[in-house]
């Protein structure tokens, strides 16, 4: 079974995100960009599926401009057995995302998707859900443990109340959430072979997606700033205030 | 133009987060219609009835709707889509995980995590963690929405709407849930409380975060955790509150031993008071509280408990 991981490449989660003063997005010039860590998540799982013998390739995937490239080597340096990029912009929507995506499963006829429940960026959490709808396939989101038997599988999932975990037929597209595993590091052999793994290059008009945006950006802006407050000296001064000046307890 | 708005309910009750999602309806302008899709859950739909604001109630009771499988619900959605201007969910686990599918089925692009209406067709939402607040138009015929509760008041209760039963499409019957494993407590829920107490990595250990539901109970507050206490295994991820997790607004977030990664601060500082416990001065969390208090925890707390 051939696995497919789409992936994206993010501003890093340790950096601070500055607003541009045009309101016209997020600065990403000189800014340090890595794998979305739920993506991260995503292909280490399948590099165990590989691993344990239920997947026999691992096959990465990402939408964008030739400068995502280097994300994609860490993907390979990790364990991924090749990649695809569909050539085209960066800020392309989770639709039109999920569209070329379900191009490529196709085209790949791939058996598993498995990809991360967000990307910290946009913050959709629409991808998997949407690349689901459109195969046909089971769907099973913000998985903290996936379980492969045959033509079937179980999936814990992570939900508002607790755990759930639901019976799925194969093929599916699976989602994941935090503490599904924890990703390898690259070993320094691993990311000079990553150099020659293939990166294969698709136009993006050659999957037949029309990715015109539906949305507009009208502005970014930074969020209300909320002001420090004031450092109490006692627990006695914390209750006296939290009763008499807030008023909250 | 009429709103659907799903319903999240556990076939006995109607969650909270429905009540912030038809405020968030009613703000659109235009009618607001409620779907309960359930089994066995006439009661949720007499409650939806009573939302003010909402005109009607179409409740579909089938086995298929039982667990929330989101095939089944969405499949039911795209049946009905084509009477409304615009559908929303809750952005709870049940509603990003559904609702998504609605959209790619009517070829609509979601907008995700919706924190105020500007208008019919423009919204703002949290991107980066919340640190930047997007203005975003959309240009398709129906809107498909998910919406922050935090975001929005909760409708009042009291208006008697119109109750239709009716039927979905066949059931799909791929997906069954096997097992759950959902967190027993008296205390509040963590998203609708009116106070939360969460406990950080400072707390070191699942078994010092007695301390932590020691004040919690002692202020009727619903537990949290920071990513990094999840992370360490001190306690389940659904009590985690942050950028991955739940978005909390209570009256009252008291964050002990909660350093204030941005990822945290995502998830709490539209909190109208926060409370700041932590024995490092330089400690990020106290830039947003109103009240810090640089103390050892494991002296503060009990402190505050017996002061309370």
């Amino acid at each position: 079974m051939k696995v497919l991981v789409p992936v994206k490449r993010v501003i890093d989660a340790y950096v601070s995100i500055r607003v541009k003063s045009d309101g016209s997005g997020v600065d990403t010039d000189n800014v340090k960009m890595s794998l979305n860590p739920f993506c991260e998540i995503a292909l280490e799982e399948a590099i165990r599926l590989k691993e344990a013998g239920v997947a026999t390739e691992v096959v990465l995937v990402s939408v964008g401009a030739a400068d995502i490239e280097t994300v994609m080597r860490s993907g390979l340096a990790m364990g991924a057995d090749r990649a695809i990029r569909v050539d085209a912009d960066n800020d392309i929507e989770p639709l039109a995302i999920a569209k070329i995506l379900k191009h490529v499963v196709e085209t790949e006829d791939a058996g598993l998707v498995i990809t991360g429940k967000q990307s910290i960026d946009g913050d959709n959490n629409q991808t998997g859900q949407m690349l689901s709808a459109l195969l046909g396939w089971s769907q099973a989101t913000f998985a903290s443990e996936v379980v492969i038997e045959g033509s079937s599988a179980k999936v814990t999932r992570e939900v508002d109340g607790g755990l759930e975990t639901i019976a799925i037929p194969m093929p599916a597209v699976v989602t994941t959430d935090l503490r599904l595993n924890e990703p390898r590091y690259p070993t320094l052999p691993n990311i000079m072979k990553a150099k020659k793994k293939p990166l294969d290059v698709v136009a993006l008009s050659d999957t037949g997606v029309d990715a015109t945006k539906r949305q507009t950006i009208i502005n970014v802006s930074p969020p209300e700033s909320r002001s420090a407050g004031v450092i109490v000296g006692s627990v006695a001064e914390l209750v006296d205030k939290l009763r008499n000046e807030a008023k909250v307890i | 133009m009429t709103t659907l708005v799903i319903a999240n309910h556990d076939n006995a009750e109607l969650h909270a987060s429905t009540l912030n999602t038809v405020t968030a309806a009613t703000q659109v302008g235009g009618d607001v219609h409620i779907l309960v899709a359930g089994s066995g859950a006439a009661a949720v739909a007499t409650q939806a009835a009573q939302v003010d604001g909402v005109a009607k109630v179409l409740h579909a009771d089938a086995d298929q709707y039982k667990d929330g499988v989101s095939i089944e619900v969405a499949n039911l959605v795209v049946s009905l889509a084509g009477d409304y201007s615009h559908i929303m969910a809750g952005s709870t686990t049940s509603g990003k995980d559904m609702l998504p599918r609605v959209a790619a089925l009517i070829d609509s692009s979601q907008i995700s995590d919706i924190m105020a209406v500007d208008s019919a067709d423009t919204f703002k939402r949290p991107i980066y963690a919340g640190n930047a607040i997007a203005t975003v138009q959309s240009s398709d015929a129906t809107k498909v929405l998910t919406v922050r509760p935090t975001g929005f008041d909760a409708a009042g209760v009291g208006g008697s709407a119109e109750l239709a039963i009716i039927e979905g499409p066949a059931a799909d019957g791929t997906t069954s849930v096997v097992g759950r494993e959902l967190t027993v407590s008296e205390r509040p829920d963590l998203g609708a409380a009116d106070v939360v107490v969460s406990g950080g990595r400072g707390v070191g250990s699942a078994e010092n975060f007695k301390i932590i539901e020691g004040l919690a109970d002692k202020l009727g507050a619903a537990v949290g955790a920071s990513r990094a206490a999840v992370d360490a295994g001190y306690m389940p991820n659904d009590y985690q509150v942050g950028q991955t997790g739940k978005v909390v607004a209570p009256n009252l977030y008291v964050a002990v031993g909660i350093s204030g990664a941005i990822q945290h601060l995502a998830g709490m500082k539209d909190s109208k008071v926060i409370v700041a416990i932590n024995k490092d001065e330089e400690a990020p969390i106290f830039q947003v509280a109103d009240y810090g208090l640089v103390a050892d925890l494991f002296e503060a707390v009990p402190e505050l408990v017996e002061a309370l």
